[in-house]
């Protein structure tokens, strides 16, 4: 080791190195590709990344008046979701902020209520807590307090969430159920390439103010064949990934694919089979679909990697009671990251990961 | 009374507009109102009757203090600080060690070894010139790129790597991502990654200083000239002015935030220009001479402890790729980098300097890189073999005492261990 060590000098590394945070992916799941065709023509294969460059691509090239900016966009960004984007739109369409998040939710929150598209990108999830203010209280009630007279709702917030492996407290985190708990914001969650795509296309053209959150573990780790052309995906419908009647599993974003394991293992192991729904958007989300669900199957599972307490599953266990309290088998039952801080060397102990989901699921049928 | 003189003001300006020619004379009654200044509450200043907009070239840029040249020769005599033997190799070590640490530590992430990385190259001239004109006692707030700070004022290199390791010898207990390091007994306070937000913190620990009889501390804050950018900063420099807290605000110009160039972070004169517009006492020092900084923040440490706030720009460059998640040559070519890394290289300034005083030379330095070179690999090696701490500890120090809810979620994943042990890397985790 000392050999290897010793013959790279500082100049070799500075070139030989290649590098993005997300070769290093932890493996708490297995990816399951969504084999979705939500128009018909030409596909390409594309991680989540190039989705997710292609909708802005759509949108820089269909809308005028639309402007994609953060901190380090104007080279791609650190995940390279803007890769390319400003040599073809220009520096004053695609471009790099003064690192401050307060002033890029503001910045954007104005540009939108001068009617003009803004796509604003906060480097991770974890940062965008100085811009709370801007988005609670301004992007939030823009409408709101001006009687319908103004409104923000051009404005779109990307930002990389959720656990990646090694990126300890904060870079891991998961904010959605902060910003659900304002009213007047969307909150958007994808869980890979196809979803992202017409998920953040409708966020962009949404008439009110958006939080899109990007699992950033998702950004590389699969490729599906996602249309070339413009499309949508409604905010607030729930996708239904596998049918069941043992039980209902409600994700959304990586955890998604959790639950899809945990569903293959249920059918397997214990011959059941469980309907596993993603939200996909977590505000307004979709009460019909899940409690529709959730009486047919009389038992519910939610998941999250956000800590329990006034987790977004909170609500959804709420609301699921309160429906389909006659259909119950059992107590709602969450499988979420701990009450503590996202910790760095335990996050396998950490995660909702699939053994705990399959065993709290084991719980559930056996209630 | 200023009511009357706005109104022949008035009538003033619309005589002369009236002929189309707006003097820019200045009318030594007006423009004095009887009195020296004005006294508005909000600012005392002269009036004047010519209309001026200033902006960034109404200034001189402000200078940057430098003791050495780039062959590490003193510019002039009586600015070369006195300083013993001992404390200038100490400075000069802690840079050589650095180095050595950064090399093979950034390696050891290319290999897996670690998860993440930042390398110090380029700045190791303002870690030990500002850690050197400091008290043990003073108290430092750090950003993460001020590695030779820690180093200098004790930290090992085997605390730094099993902190980086998250083994349980780690302070830190593995909870945070490598190179946030922290050490309560050396008064550095443990690195936090949101940028800016120990800059308001730093002041108000300075404050609480301020109030200890016969206070004699400071606190240091180092920072980024990206970070700068953030609302924690204006609101550190505010505070720090206007309660008149014994802080250093040392801001660290390297010209780059990850990808952003510092001309696309700020307009203006830098970070330095913003201390005396708001009342801190400023200067700017060239960042890759030790000495030089060594001067500035003995100097500002004088004033701190006066209650007298200070900032510091320090310029430099910064050498190496943000991190082991960043490849710098997608924004920035190799030629730029170049230049400093061999004319205003701040290590090799400062062992110039040394061999001219007849305190350093070849053979010392040959024996200092294999000496700290190996013990690193050492060091790593035995980090390596650590076992993390017990996945317990991902519970604790949540709360001072740990709550009912929390205790019931441990003991939930202690149950769920007893069945499932075997999906979970136990093996690496310290045992109870
Ligand atoms: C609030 C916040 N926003 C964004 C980031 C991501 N980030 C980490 S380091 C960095 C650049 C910091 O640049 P600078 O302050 O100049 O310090 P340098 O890296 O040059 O030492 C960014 C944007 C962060 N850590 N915290
Ligand atoms: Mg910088």
């Amino acid at each position: 080791m000392t050999g290897i060590l010793a013959q790279n000098t500082l100049s070799r590394s500075l070139l030989q190195n290649v590098s993005n945070i997300v070769k290093r992916l932890s493996s708490h799941f297995t990816y399951y590709p969504d084999e979705s065709k939500p128009i018909d023509g030409q596909t390409n294969k594309m991680n989540m990344m190039q989705a997710i460059n292609n909708a802005m691509d759509i949108t820089l090239k269909t809308d005028s008046s639309s402007v994609l900016f953060g901190e380090d966009v104007a080279f791609g960004g650190v995940f390279r979701c803007a890769l390319g984007l400003q040599e073809k739109y220009g520096k004053d369409r695609v471009f790099n902020t003064p690192l401050c998040e307060q002033g890029i939710a503001g910045f954007g929150i104005g540009m939108a209520t001068a009617g003009a598209t803004a796509i604003a990108e906060i480097q991770f999830a974890d940062y965008i807590f100085p811009a709370f203010d801007q988005l609670v209280n301004e992007a939030a009630k823009c409408r709101y307090r001006s009687g319908g007279q103004f409104d923000c709702g051009g404005l779109t917030v990307r930002a990389p969430c959720g656990a990646v492996g090694h990126g300890g407290l904060y870079h891991s985190q998961s904010p959605e159920a902060f910003f659900t708990h304002a009213p007047g914001l969307k909150v958007v969650v994808p869980r890979g390439p196809i979803a992202a795509k017409g998920l953040l296309l409708s966020c962009i053209r949404d008439r009110d103010p958006c939080i899109f959150l990007e699992p950033k573990i998702l950004y590389r780790s699969a490729a599906e064949e996602v249309p070339v052309d413009s499309y949508e995906i409604p905010i607030g419908k729930a996708h239904i990934l596998r049918e069941g009647d043992a039980a209902t599993l409600v994700a959304w974003g990586t955890q998604v694919h959790v639950l899809l394991q945990v569903a293959d293992m249920a059918s397997e192991k214990l011959g059941i089979n469980c309907e596993v729904i993603d939200l996909m958007s977590i505000l307004p989300w979709d009460e019909e679909t899940v409690c529709n669900s959730v009486k047919k199957t009389g038992r519910c599972l939610v998941a999250h990697e956000a800590p329990l307490t006034s987790g977004f599953g909170a609500e959804l266990a709420a609301t699921v009671q309160a429906e389909c309290f006659l259909h119950l088998e059992a107590p709602v039952s969450r499988v979420t990251g701990w009450d503590a801080p996202f910790p760095h060397v335990f996050e396998p102990f950490y995660l909702p990961d699939t053994m705990r989901c399959f065993s709290a699921l084991q719980q559930l049928i056996n209630y | 009374m200023a009511l009357r003189s706005g109104l022949s003001l008035l009538r003033y300006i619309s005589l002369r507009t009236s002929s189309r020619v707006l003097s820019t004379h200045i009318n030594p009654e007006i423009n004095q109102n009887g009195e020296k200044t004005a006294e508005f509450p909000g600012a005392k200043a002269p009036y004047v009757t010519e209309m001026k907009f200033l902006n960034e070239n109404s200034y001189e840029s402000i200078p940057i203090y430098r003791v050495l040249d780039n062959n590490g020769d003193v510019i002039l005599a009586n600015e070369e600080p006195t300083l013993d033997k001992e404390t200038l190799l100490n400075m000069y070590k802690s840079m050589v060690q650095l180095n050595q640490m950064d090399k093979i530590l950034y390696e050891s992430q290319r290999q897996g070894r670690i998860s993440f990385y930042m390398t110090n190259y380029g700045e190791e001239g303002m870690h030990v010139g500002s850690a050197a004109a400091l008290s043990p006692q003073d108290l430092i707030f750090a950003q993460y790129r001020e590695v030779g700070v820690l180093l200098y004022r004790g930290m090992t290199i085997t605390e730094l790597i099993n902190q980086c390791y998250g083994n349980h010898e780690d302070p830190g207990k593995g909870r945070h991502m490598p190179v946030h390091y922290g050490s309560k007994q050396l008064n550095v306070v443990t690195i936090s990654s949101p940028l800016a937000t120990q800059m308001p913190q730093a002041v108000g620990a300075a404050y609480a200083f301020k109030r200890t009889p016969d206070n004699d501390r400071c606190v240091i804050c180092y920072f980024g000239e990206g970070a700068a950018s953030e609302g924690d900063a204006f609101a550190a420099f505010n505070f720090a002015a206007t309660l008149d807290c014994p802080v250093i605000l040392f801001c660290r110009n390297n010209g780059y935030a990850i990808s952003t160039p510092s001309s696309e972070q700020y307009r203006g004169d830098g970070i330095a220009a913003r201390g005396p517009s708001m009342g801190l006492h400023t200067i700017r020092v060239d960042g890759t001479d030790a000495l030089a900084v060594y001067n500035a923040v003995a100097r500002a440490r004088e004033l701190a402890v006066k209650n007298k706030p200070v900032l510091i720009e320090a310029m430099s460059y910064r050498v190496g790729h943000h991190s082991t998640s960043d490849d710098s040559t997608a924004y920035r070519s190799l030629e730029e980098i170049q230049k400093w890394t061999s004319d205003e290289n701040p290590v090799q300034k400062l062992r110039l300097y040394l061999e001219r005083k007849g305190l350093w030379n070849e053979e010392s330095e040959k024996s200092l890189i294999k000496e700290s070179r190996d013990f690193v690999v050492r060091t790593m090696q035995d980090a390596e073999k650590k076992k993390k701490p017990h996945w317990k500890e991902m519970f604790e120090d949540v709360y001072y005492d740990m709550p009912l809810k929390l205790q019931k979620q441990m003991h939930e994943m202690e149950d769920h261990l007893r069945k499932y042990e075997e999906h979970y890397p136990m093996e690496n985790y310290e045992k109870e």
